[in-house]
């Protein structure tokens, strides 16, 4: 199953090489990571998505945990929350094909940030499986390139996860 | 590179040192009696300030492995953090290997790395290499210090971390210029540090534990069975008094003998791949299991899918990651071993509960019918060496009592089965990890912490040439231990497998070209012998140990087809042994 990750890491320099380390010296699978620094300076919030059965996950959750630039480790997935992502995706936009993307890029709420007389940029923010979705609209329209920033998380209500 | 510092009006009541002299006060105020390390151009200030003071004794290894070993033996016999001082690059590698032999032992060890300046860092310079970046995988944790204030901070943290919670080795990169003789900062070692991220836990959740008391209590076929984390959590005597109390039969890891007194009745024998048939069978019978400072190692459970099929398991261990990792408990129990134990113990007085007398002595007549199958006896040959018979006559010559360090292989298990500890730290052996050239600087290491106390090094001739350059090092700082090397002119653990499971097909497990020990050790400055006749075993240990002050160097030639029983193969269940 697929878990969404928060960790609240110390703001050092290898913290992020420790978490990475951890997952792969012990198998574990990696579907996205994003890291930044958040309001308290001293603090980085890294937001891992992997997958395994809950024995993996307890496990993950335990070993990040050992960790010693981990503060905080929270599986998101056990409560109520929020998931988006950010992308921007270089779409090949000549002849009709500009009014296709024109027209999907505003049935997904996108925005076209870029134009030449040959492509356009858009971008899309969502849930994972909505911009899976934007990219499957596009159907045979060539994708010249694309980045996504992974999965951002957070749990709905007044509470957080702090130190 | 800066200058001395101005002094701040504040300044004038502590006192300024360099970051080399930081390093060896901290070492100071640690209470840390010997480093043991090998020089270089990264550590050479440090060095310079080790060498202008008396409190801290340094050791002069031949090789960096030796190092880490020997402050792992130390570690290991007093309980105590070991400390090792090696120079940046080759030094740093050359003791990576010991560090994760410390690392999956949980053994408590500072490591100081020596680094390139900080402005050559990344630049290919001249002995350099991510430290912290190639010992990462195998640390509790590490630290690159970047600023001489930060250093007594560091070491504090170091210390701090590797001997509490589950211990382990942590390294501190020293970039040279933090160590500057002109560079001059205030010294002030810390108190007391806290750090928010680690707050081990020390005592058990009440409640689990209570369920846990219920659990051991309704046990018809109870087995306990105990690992490493007894000895490094010194909590042999609450174990023992816990195991009596209950008269359950007990069994242990190879990294956890001693904690209980193995020449007493509730003792079965160690478990696992090369333990005994009473302890594998109970635990293959048992209903209640109770592991305490285990970790189910593979060695140990043998095939995940027949361990304990009809026990319900209690399992306390310090490290929540260890808990439910390869096998699933039912009451797990977060804390330190001596902690939860004795609070067990005081619900069962308080509550005035015992076990069910009746079904325990009836598993106790099952246990005793196993244990007449007498699983360690071996064929006596006039002709030639027992290796075990070696063992059992080093155990009658030291009283039972010595130091025993051992390498890796069927020495190691032989040492394990038939030298029965009946006191912690006594048993120092690479089990995790399983290290070859470990038992040499191992037992050096014990030597250092006990000079007068007997300590044996069994290894084989495989082994102890992995690290023999050490008898140098045991010449220069007199360290007077016996080597009883179990010399089978094979690779005999790599050969047992071979004969097992390949056929006879003896892969480069035939050690050709050995060399003359007894004339390699008399080059060392040290006694030699050679003993091929099984009526000279006994004579030999004798003599051997009665030249307390010298270090002597057994070859026993032992026999070569002799094969370590009982055996569990991989992907068997406990139950499934193969007796002699």
């Amino acid at each position: 199953m697929r878990h969404i990750i928060s960790v609240l890491m110390e703001n050092e320099s290898g913290a992020l090489s420790r978490v990475a380390g951890l997952f792969s010296a012990r198998g574990y699978n990696i579907e996205s990571l994003t890291v930044a620094p958040t309001n308290d300076e001293t603090l980085s919030r890294m937001t891992i998505v992997t997958r395994g059965d809950d024995q993996i996950i307890e496990q993950i959750v335990k070993q990040l945990n050992k960790l010693i630039d981990v503060v905080k480790v929270q599986d998101i997935q056990e409560t109520p929350h929020i998931e988006r992502e950010l992308m921007l995706i270089k779409l090949q936009a000549t002849g009709e094909q500009r009014d296709e993307v024109f027209r999907l890029t505003e049935i997904f709420r996108g925005q076209i940030l870029d134009v030449t007389d040959s492509s356009y940029v858009v971008q899309m923010t969502g849930p994972g499986h909505r911009l899976d979705a934007f990219i499957e609209a596009v159907g045979s329209i060539p994708v010249i390139e694309m980045a996504r920033t992974g999965a951002l998380g957070l749990s709905r209500g007044a509470r957080g996860m702090h130190v | 590179m800066r200058g001395v510092c101005p002094r701040r009006p504040w300044e004038s009541f502590v006192e300024l040192l360099s970051g080399a002299e930081i390093l060896v006060r901290c070492l100071q105020e640690e209470g840390v009696d010997v480093v043991f390390g090998y020089p270089g151009g990264a550590v050479l200030h440090i060095y310079d300030a080790l060498f202008q003071q008396d409190k801290v004794k340094h050791v002069l290894v031949r090789h960096e492995q030796g190092a880490t070993h020997m402050a792992d033996g130390y570690a290991r016999a007093t309980g105590r953090t070991g400390v090792v001082l090696v120079t940046s690059g080759p030094g740093a590698t050359n003791a990576v290997t010991g560090i994760a032999t410390a690392y999956m032992d949980s053994i408590p060890m500072v490591v100081f790395t020596g680094q390139v300046p900080l402005q050559l860092i990344g630049n290919d310079a001249f002995q350099e290499v991510d430290n912290i970046g190639i010992t990462r995988p195998c640390v509790k944790h590490n630290f690159l210090v970047k600023d001489v204030r930060d250093i007594a901070d560091t070491v504090k943290k170091a210390f701090y971390l590797a001997s509490t919670g589950r211990p382990g080795p942590v390294v501190v990169d020293i970039p040279k210029n933090i160590t500057d003789p002109k560079v001059k900062v205030p010294f002030e070692y810390p108190k007391e540090i806290a750090l928010r991220s680690y707050n081990p836990t020390v005592k058990g959740h009440t409640g689990q534990i209570k369920k846990a008391v219920d659990l051991i209590l309704s046990a018809k076929r109870p087995m306990i069975y105990t690992g490493g984390g007894v000895v490094l959590g010194r909590a042999s005597e609450q174990l023992t008094q816990f195991t009596r109390k209950l008269n359950y039969p007990i069994t242990q890891t190879l990294m956890g003998l001693g904690a209980y007194p193995a020449s007493d009745r509730q003792f079965v024998g160690m478990l696992g791949m090369h333990g005994t048939y009473e302890a594998n069978m109970g635990m293959h019978h048992c209903d209640v299991l109770i592991a305490i400072g285990a970790r189910f190692d593979d060695r140990v459970t043998g095939n995940l899918e027949k361990f304990c099929p009809t026990a319900r398991i209690v399992h306390v261990d310090v490290d929540p990651a260890s808990i439910s990792k390869n096998v699933k408990v039912d009451v797990p129990i977060v804390g330190q071993v001596g902690e939860v134990l004795t609070e067990m113990m005081r619900i069962m007085e308080h509550e005035g509960r015992a076990p069910d007398a009746e079904s325990i002595a009836a598993w106790w007549s099952q246990i005793e019918e196993w244990r007449g199958l007498d699983c360690m006896k071996y064929q006596w040959s006039d002709e030639v060496i027992k290796p075990q018979y070696v063992v059992q006559k080093l155990w009658e010559v030291t009283g039972g009592d010595a130091y025993v360090t051992s390498d890796v292989g069927q020495h190691q298990m032989w040492a394990a089965q038939y030298y029965p500890f009946d006191k912690p730290n006594r048993w120092i052996n690479s089990g995790g990890l399983g290290t070859m050239g470990f038992g040499l600087p191992a037992a050096l290491g014990v030597k250092m912490a006990f000079p007068e106390a007997e300590v044996a090094c069994v290894t084989g001739e495989g082994s102890i040439q992995m690290n023999i350059q050490e008898l140098s090092t045991a010449l220069q700082y007199h360290l007077p231990v016996k080597v009883v090397s179990l010399n089978n002119r094979y690779l005999g653990m790599v050969r047992q497998w071979q004969e097992f499971f390949y056929s006879g097909r003896y892969a480069m497990s035939y050690m050709e070209a050995l060399p003359d020990f007894v004339k390699l050790a008399e080059s060392y400055g040290h006694v030699g012998m050679l003993i091929d006749k099984p009526a000279d075993v006994e004579g030999a240990l004798r003599e051997a140990f009665k030249l307390r002050d010298r270090l002597v160097f057994m070859d026993f030639r032992t026999d070569p087809t002799e094969n370590v029983y009982p055996m569990v193969p991989a992907g068997a269940g406990l139950n499934e042994m193969i007796l002699v």
